[in-house]
């Protein structure tokens, strides 16, 4: 379990990036911050391995209070994946991926025989293990990213607009294979993303934030779809303008009826559930 | 003509020894150069100072140092070390900008990604930081190399034996085939180096794109590997 409690993040330069910002993120979900640029998603994210420091407040995990956790072990037991990958060049893809089990002190062939097995769990042909990332497509090193976010078997998993930079095909491809390794793996994910189709295929739990990092809204996907009272999350999700393909109606039974820009209806939503609380 | 293979005992000892006294050279200018440009890029207000000083360090006209370095080390006047030391000097001089400038030019992007995924600051420098400047390391080396390679000769002059013995006696005692050899050992001994660095780059970092990939028996090899 991750809590952020009420933290902020004024920068040196004095811009306040984050302010008061409180959220509890359960084990074994996905909780998505999204937002426009510059409202303080990537700070809130890195706050979490201690790659920036709260100003006030504290983050916890498991109840502990990471600022007493030494970051470079904080560091190697999450996993961080980023938006251009952030792939090492001069290291092949299977170094790549053996780099934090490496860093972990695993042995050189421990490490690259779970390169491999993480290179079939997010779907990459063996014979990429042996190239270098500028010798693949940016989709595949999106799926080299992910895989060594996982390749120390953290228990979180810290994602930064993983698939910002890949075609909108190949994005819902990523995303379908992220939803899949999740059901088998079970992380407790945070996922950064402007992309409010992404935030609603991923997220357990939806945060809406405005700048500042102030929360505009959160709450399941079905939660979020059926709120049209704020005036900045009904923006925000296009729910106003029609530019949203889906919307949502509650049904008598308390469940979500999930209907396309048309106004056909496509599914429903119990909307009761708590994915959050799955087996 | 004749001197030449009459000599060729002398021409290969002085091209072994003319190596001695550069090649040292430009492993200290190489390994003294990193962390000055660490320091440059680290701490910003002294980046120029530093940079620009340790530049002008070549303008440092090359005989009267030769001549003033037994004063300063305290070494003999035909003592080798004052050759090295004045040439790493040199070396140094050519060498900071660009390591500087090599290690500055690594992208924040990758730093922070290996910071995130646990590197040590130590660790990123070595494991991440200095390989990937490798390839502009590569660059300032050669000319660092090159540079010392045609630069010992004027140790001749002081009568610390070099391929630059061979024209100070050459013209001295009037042989043209001396003075050829000299010449000609120097630009092909300079070559030779230049082109060992050059194979060296491509072997210590396949990774590079303006390098040549893998050679196909290694790829073979690590394909098997792969299929494991
Ligand atoms: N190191 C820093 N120094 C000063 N200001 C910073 C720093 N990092 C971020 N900021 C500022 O803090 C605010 C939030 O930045 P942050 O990177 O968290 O936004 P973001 O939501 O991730 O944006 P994006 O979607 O563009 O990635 C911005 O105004 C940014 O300019
Ligand atoms: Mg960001």
């Amino acid at each position: 379990m991750i809590e952020f409690r009420q933290v902020g993040k004024t920068y040196p330069d004095g811009t306040t990036a984050v302010e008061e910002f409180s959220l509890t993120v359960p084990s074994r979900s996905t909780a998505v911050l999204l937002g426009s640029s510059g409202c303080g998603k990537t700070t809130l994210l890195r706050m979490v391995n201690r790659m920036v420091e709260p100003s006030t407040g504290s983050v916890l995990i498991d109840e502990e209070d990471i600022s007493g956790v030494e970051p470079v072990a904080l560091r190697r037991r999450i996993g961080y994946v980023m938006q251009h990958s952030g792939l090492l060049p001069h290291r092949r893809v299977i170094d790549n991926i053996a780099t934090v089990p490496r860093l972990n002190g695993a042995s050189r062939a421990d490490a690259r025989k779970r390169g491999y097995e993480l290179m079939e769990i997010v779907g990459l042909d063996a014979k990429l293990g042996l190239r270098y990332p500028g010798q693949l497509s940016g989709g595949q090193q999106q799926r080299v990213g992910v895989a060594r976010g996982l390749a120390a078997d953290p228990n979180i998993l810290l994602m930064d607009e993983p698939f910002g930079a890949v075609d909108p095909l190949v994005r819902v491809e990523l995303q379908r294979e992220l939803a899949r390794v999740q059901e088998e793996l079970k992380k407790t994910i945070i996922f950064v993303t402007h992309d409010i189709d992404e935030a609603l295929t991923l997220g357990d739990q939806i945060v809406v934030l405005k700048t500042g990092g102030a929360v505009a809204a959160s709450g399941t996907p079905a939660e979020l779809l059926s709120n049209r009272q704020d005036e900045f999350v009904s923006r925000f999700l296009g729910l106003d303008s029609g530019a949203r393909s889906l919307s949502a109606e509650k049904t008598d039974d308390g469940e979500l009826l999930i209907s396309d820009a048309q106004g056909r209806p496509l599914g429903v939503v119990p909307a009761q559930t708590d994915r959050a609380d799955r087996p | 003509m004749s001197w030449i293979l009459e000599n060729l005992d002398t021409i290969g000892e002085l091209t072994l020894v003319h190596l001695a006294l550069s090649l040292p050279a430009v492993v200290i200018a190489f390994l003294v150069s990193i962390p000055l440009a660490w320091i440059a890029n680290r701490i910003r207000v002294l980046r120029e100072p530093l940079l620009t000083g340790t530049g002008l360090l070549y303008a440092v006209p090359s005989l009267p140092l030769f001549i003033l370095l037994p004063a300063l080390v305290g070494t003999s006047v035909r003592d080798p070390l004052n050759v090295v030391i004045a040439l790493s000097i040199f070396g140094l001089a050519l060498m900071v900008r660009s390591a500087a400038e090599a290690l500055d030019a690594v992208t924040d992007d990758v730093q922070t990604s290996a910071t995130a995924i646990g590197f040590s600051r130590v660790g990123r420098f070595f494991a991440v930081e200095l390989s990937l400047a490798g390839p502009a390391l590569l660059a300032g080396v050669r000319v660092v190399c090159v540079s010392s390679i045609s630069l010992v000769s004027v140790s001749a002059v002081l009568g610390v034996n070099s391929l630059g013995s061979l024209f100070t006696d050459g013209f001295a005692r009037d042989i043209i085939g001396s003075i050829l050899a000299g010449i000609v050992m120097t630009v092909v001994l300079a070559l030779i180096c230049d082109l060992l660095l050059v194979l060296a780059g491509r072997l210590l970092m396949p990774w590079n794109k303006n390098a040549a990939t893998v050679r196909p028996r290694l790829r073979k090899r690590r394909t098997q590997e792969a299929a494991a």
